[in-house]
């Protein structure tokens, strides 16, 4: 008896509201009934050299000025290899926020790329979840420095094509992770013992230090069997310094080259021996076509 | 039995005071700011909100989040960490008082006014307001209407210095929420 007029007593304890239980409840049915997109995996679509999950914003022109200096080995009298550069100039494009088309030239073996580049998947939370993000990456490079020995060489001999997935998971606001398989092929390898195509995987992370700070590290482990001779993984470690509107990469690396192949098949220099270049990327993004705003 | 008795009681008193329980989940505050170089306004549509007939007990809660204003660059600064900082502090509340309740006939058609005093929390700094609204009862539906206008700069909503000029350091509150008996 005593029990039968305690369960109504208690579950009208347990209705008792406050707005702040009303609150959570709207909160939380809004967080199943809508797609929570994660952003900034990366604070920007590059980590040192190499591609990030992030794509540009549909409708944004990033224009890139990438620099490498000499290393740090050369010492003062080369100004620890300041007084030489290797450069990069591109330009990014959104054709839409997951699809990303580039152009780019640099002044290491006289190289042009294009690359494409889809968001496959990306992170989310709600009422769709994923848990990781999924890039894919196609890119081209022509190399157009003329052979050192005058020999002529077919042009679609200078073709290099690149492809990689990058796969990365936020795990938390200050901690993300990416993993990049990339298989590079040659139409042309500098040693006949070699094969076309040069796979590798690289691991890239980033880890947040303040609002407008992050530590970024990016390494590419060459798979062992074809591997161009005199050539070392590459590892770079640099920090993201984030204004608005600009996203200055300062960094150090054992690659002179900016392109896939430059970097993952034909890094030539070592940590171990002093082959350190400073480098920075600057970005600067300007929006061409003004997104639609939802009124109120 | 005394105990039986007892618990017939709780039953009835807790029922009865939940008669004069009224709430909502979509009460609107919106906010503005009036500078000469700009004025800013946004809504939100999403008030919780709580009113105890019997007591006079007002609570509100706010989701900072759910602020909306016409530019997104606006909104996305109102949620950062110079401002209104979402991410650690994603509620705002008033928790209060009807000081003069008698004043109000919740069983009567009518607009009643009344003084209501409270605690005003926003980035976790609370601070005792006293807001002057009405109550309008119609057709048993229950209505509750403010303006209150308070500084930003009591609850620490800074902003970076070049915004200064286009920001009020006097912000309008406006409280509109129609009440479901519960």
């Amino acid at each position: 008896m005593i029990l039968f007029l305690l369960v109504p007593a208690l579950s009208a304890f347990s209705q008792d509201v406050d707005a702040d239980k009303l609150l959570d409840e709207t909160t939380q049915k809004k967080k199943d009934t809508a797609t929570q997109y994660v952003d900034g995996t990366f604070l920007s679509t590059r980590i040192v050299d190499g591609h990030t999950v992030e794509t540009t914003q549909k409708g944004v022109l990033d224009f890139r000025i990438s620099h490498r200096f000499g290393t740090l080995n050369q010492g003062i009298y080369e100004l620890f290899g300041l007084d030489n550069a290797s450069m990069r100039l591109g330009f990014d494009y959104g054709l839409s926020d997951r699809f990303t088309v580039g152009l780019g030239r640099s002044t290491f073996e006289k190289q042009y790329d294009g690359f494409l580049k889809y968001r496959l998947l990306w992170q989310s939370e709600g009422q769709r979840k994923m848990p990781v993000s999924l890039t894919f990456v196609a890119s081209m490079i022509i190399k157009t420095l003329k052979d050192p020995t005058g020999a002529k060489i077919k042009s679609t001999d200078r073709y290099y094509y690149s492809y990689q997935a990058l796969l990365a998971r936020k795990f938390s606001e200050g901690f993300s992770l990416q993993l990049m398989p990339t298989i590079i092929h040659y139409n042309m390898v500098p040693d006949a013992s070699l094969k076309n195509n040069f796979y590798s995987i690289g691991a890239g992370a980033r880890v947040k230090l303040t609002k407008r700070l992050s530590l970024n590290a990016e390494y590419y482990y060459q798979l062992p069997g074809n591997k161009i001779e005199g050539t070392y993984n590459a590892l770079s470690v640099g920090v993201d310094i984030v204004t608005a509107g600009h996203v200055f990469q300062l960094h150090l690396t054992n690659s002179t080259g900016m392109t896939e192949r430059t970097v993952i098949t034909e890094t030539t220099g070592r940590w171990s021996k002093g082959d350190i270049h400073f480098g920075f990327n600057v970005s600067r993004v300007f929006t061409v076509k003004k997104p639609k705003r939802v009124n109120l | 039995m005394k105990k039986i008795l007892l618990l017939c009681l709780l039953v009835a008193v807790v029922s009865a005071s939940q008669a004069q329980t009224y709430i909502t989940r979509n009460g609107l505050i919106s906010l503005y700011s009036h500078t000469a170089a700009e004025d800013i306004n946004a809504a939100n549509n999403e008030v919780a909100s709580v009113l105890n007939g019997a007591t006079g007990d007002f609570d509100f809660k706010v989701a900072i989040k759910s602020f909306h204003f016409k530019k997104t660059a606006m909104e996305e600064h109102f949620n950062n960490p110079d401002y209104m900082d979402s991410e650690k502090f994603p509620k705002a509340g008033f928790k209060g008082k009807i000081t003069n309740l008698s004043a109000v006939d919740f069983t009567k058609d009518g607009t009643y006014k009344v003084t209501v005093q409270g605690n005003l929390t926003i980035r976790d700094v609370a601070k005792p307001v006293t807001v002057e609204g009405t109550i309008t009862v119609s057709g048993g539906a229950v209505t509750a209407d403010a303006v209150l206008n308070i500084n930003r700069k009591d609850y620490n909503v800074i902003g970076e210095s070049f915004v200064q000029k286009k920001i009020a350091e006097q912000i309008q509150l406006t409280i509109k929420c129609k009440y479901d008996k519960r």
